[in-house]
């Protein structure tokens, strides 16, 4: 066992950790005030559901050996079965099987949580949890099992997915598994819910800019576990991931507020979050396998391309309301493909070489088929899970609800308390008459 | 008695507050209120779509004044609050029957 690279892998661990509720202020800022909590609860409740999942039989759905196909991964290491006391990795930079199932429980849990962004202001809180644990356990583990199981990386012997050992399409830290796959799930559920009532003409403008740069800052540092810890070693490819992942955030933020001074006139806070945001998604299918100048092309098309792909909502008339299209989808696509093109021996001696590095368009092909299959697959299961949703128990809240809010309706809390001219009170829960304590107390009070 | 009310532009507050006391007056109200009038609002912009909002932030003061000191805390405010842009507000003045001090009981024109 490599003791400086499991400290790197649990400390990245938290460090994606941070992400979820950094991406719930990152949301929850965007949204009005009177929808707040339900937002900050759509994120904060994978960390729930998906960690209970990933214990019973999550993290062998994705990490089992195959169980036919590069598909999916078999059951037996359900309830976390032979986790404990085994080692996973390469000789040299083997860590413990249980820092490795915790580092990817944490990339299972924010992957549903980004999807919950084109739901705003409308969702019924506990259809959307269903949704979840149904999203994660048919899309997200096999998915994952596709992308990112290498054979031979839990066990000698093991047997993984299509994606990583078949097509061999790069994806360091998933701009597949997660960015394509929760934007093409994030579509599929703005279609099914359909439009806030009033959308586009009259929806609520974000109440509060400094929580999605806040947000914006927590996603940014935890990326740095969420990147470089991909490399699951403490070493020369974490290194050039932290740096590439650094490279390209800086750009793709620069170039949406550009973006912006050109359009509009003035560069705007949401702007540069987004614009980093949008550098980050593009740069984690990438960033372990280009170097420097390849991140900051890449960076600067993530950032600018994201900017004017915000807008297409309103032409195409789809109510993907904090825009996991525009930022997650395109975004992941764009890193994804750019691979193909800017991959360098020179950045991963076990990486491969893109058209501008002389490896032709040997990359580029296996890279557009990986991200094609992921939002096919990821799209067709969301809209049909989300569908049956909506049919059967709704998934979406009445139309007073949505307007008087959905914090109100759905949680029976308000974010802000203001005032206190509120006229109101507790409602004490009586006290039993045959409850000699409480009467006592009660009694006590009056005297 | 008169009730003055003024809406006036937020940052002029100081201003006003300091007139009124050189004026003499030794209370006033003042609450955070939004609307429009000629100035109509102002366009913000989020992730390239716009938002017009149509209310602006203004202040709405209040003095309960003599009759005879009214016009003088209408002048007093008019000038504190101008600056000759659009959107500085307006003043009006109502008549009041009855103004009692709550603490003592003290009615009309002692209770100013």
């Amino acid at each position: 066992m490599n003791s400086g690279d499991t400290a790197w892998v649990l400390a990245s661990a938290a460090l994606v950790m941070l992400m979820t509720p950094g991406l719930a202020f990152f949301y929850g800022g965007m949204v009005s005030s009177k929808s707040v909590l339900n937002m900050l609860m759509m994120n904060f409740i994978t960390l729930g559901v998906v960690g209970v999942l990933w214990m019973i039989y999550g993290y062998s759905e994705s990490f089992g050996s195959d169980a036919g196909g590069g598909l999916v991964g078999n059951l037996h290491s359900a309830f976390l079965n032979n986790a404990i006391g085994t080692l996973a990795g390469a000789k040299g930079d083997q860590i413990p099987t249980l820092a490795f199932v915790m580092f990817q429980l944490m990339f299972a849990v924010i992957t549903p949580a980004l999807i919950s962004g084109a739901i705003a202001d409308r969702t019924k809180f506990w259809s959307w949890v269903l949704f979840v644990a149904v999203w994660v356990t048919v899309v997200y583990f096999p998915v994952a099992h596709w992308v990112f199981d290498f054979s031979g990386f839990t066990s000698p012997d093991s047997v993984g997915g299509w994606i990583a050992n078949k097509l061999k399409a790069f994806d360091f830290a998933g701009g597949t598994a997660v960015h394509i796959n929760a934007g093409s799930a994030g579509l599929a559920l703005a279609l099914v819910l359909g439009k806030r009532k009033r959308w586009p003409r009259n929806v609520p403008r974000p109440h509060n800019v400094p929580f999605v740069l806040l947000g914006a800052a927590l996603l940014w540092f935890g990326w740095y576990g969420f990147n470089a810890g991909s490399a699951l070693a403490a070493g020369d490819l974490a290194s050039v991931a932290f740096t590439t992942t650094t490279i390209a955030t800086a750009s793709a933020l620069l170039a949406w507020i550009v973006v912006e001074q050109i359009r509009d006139g003035k560069p705007t806070t949401l702007g540069a979050a987004s614009g980093a945001i949008a550098g980050l998604v593009a740069i984690t299918p990438a960033c372990g396998y280009v170097g420097p100048i390849g991140a900051l092309v890449i960076g600067i098309a993530a950032g600018a391309v994201c900017a004017l792909a915000v807008g297409l909502k309103f032409k195409l008339g789809f109510d993907d309301s904090l825009d996991v299209v525009g930022v997650h989808l395109v975004g992941g696509v764009i890193g994804t493909l750019l691979i193909g093109l800017f991959a360098t021996t020179t950045a991963n001696s076990a990486g491969g070489d893109g058209l501008f590095y002389g490896g032709g368009l040997n990359q580029l092909w296996r890279q557009a088929v990986a991200a094609f299959a992921v939002m096919i697959y990821s799209f067709v299961l969301a809209y049909i899970i989300g569908w049956i949703i909506n049919k059967t128990i709704g998934f979406r809240v009445t139309e007073e609800a949505e307007l008087t809010g959905v914090d109100e309706a759905e949680h029976a809390e308000s974010a802000y308390e203001f005032t206190t001219a509120t006229g109101g009170s507790h409602s004490i829960p009586p006290v039993a008459q045959d409850d000699p304590v409480a009467l006592a107390a009660t009694k006590g009070s009056k005297a | 008695m008169k009730l003055v009310t003024a809406i006036v532009k937020p940052f002029t507050l100081d201003d006003v507050k300091a007139a009124l006391e050189q004026l003499g007056l030794l209370g006033m109200t003042v609450s955070e209120v939004r609307g429009y009038g000629r100035q109509k609002g102002h366009t913000e912009v989020y992730r390239g779509a716009e938002y017009s909002v149509d209310f602006v932030a203004k202040l709405r003061v209040e003095v309960l004044v003599e009759d005879e000191v009214a016009d003088r805390a209408v002048d007093t405010i008019t000038s504190a609050a101008r600056t000759g842009r659009i959107g500085d507000g307006k003043v009006w003045v109502t008549p009041v029957d009855t103004v009692v001090r709550v603490r003592t009981g003290e009615r009309g024109v002692d209770a100013l």
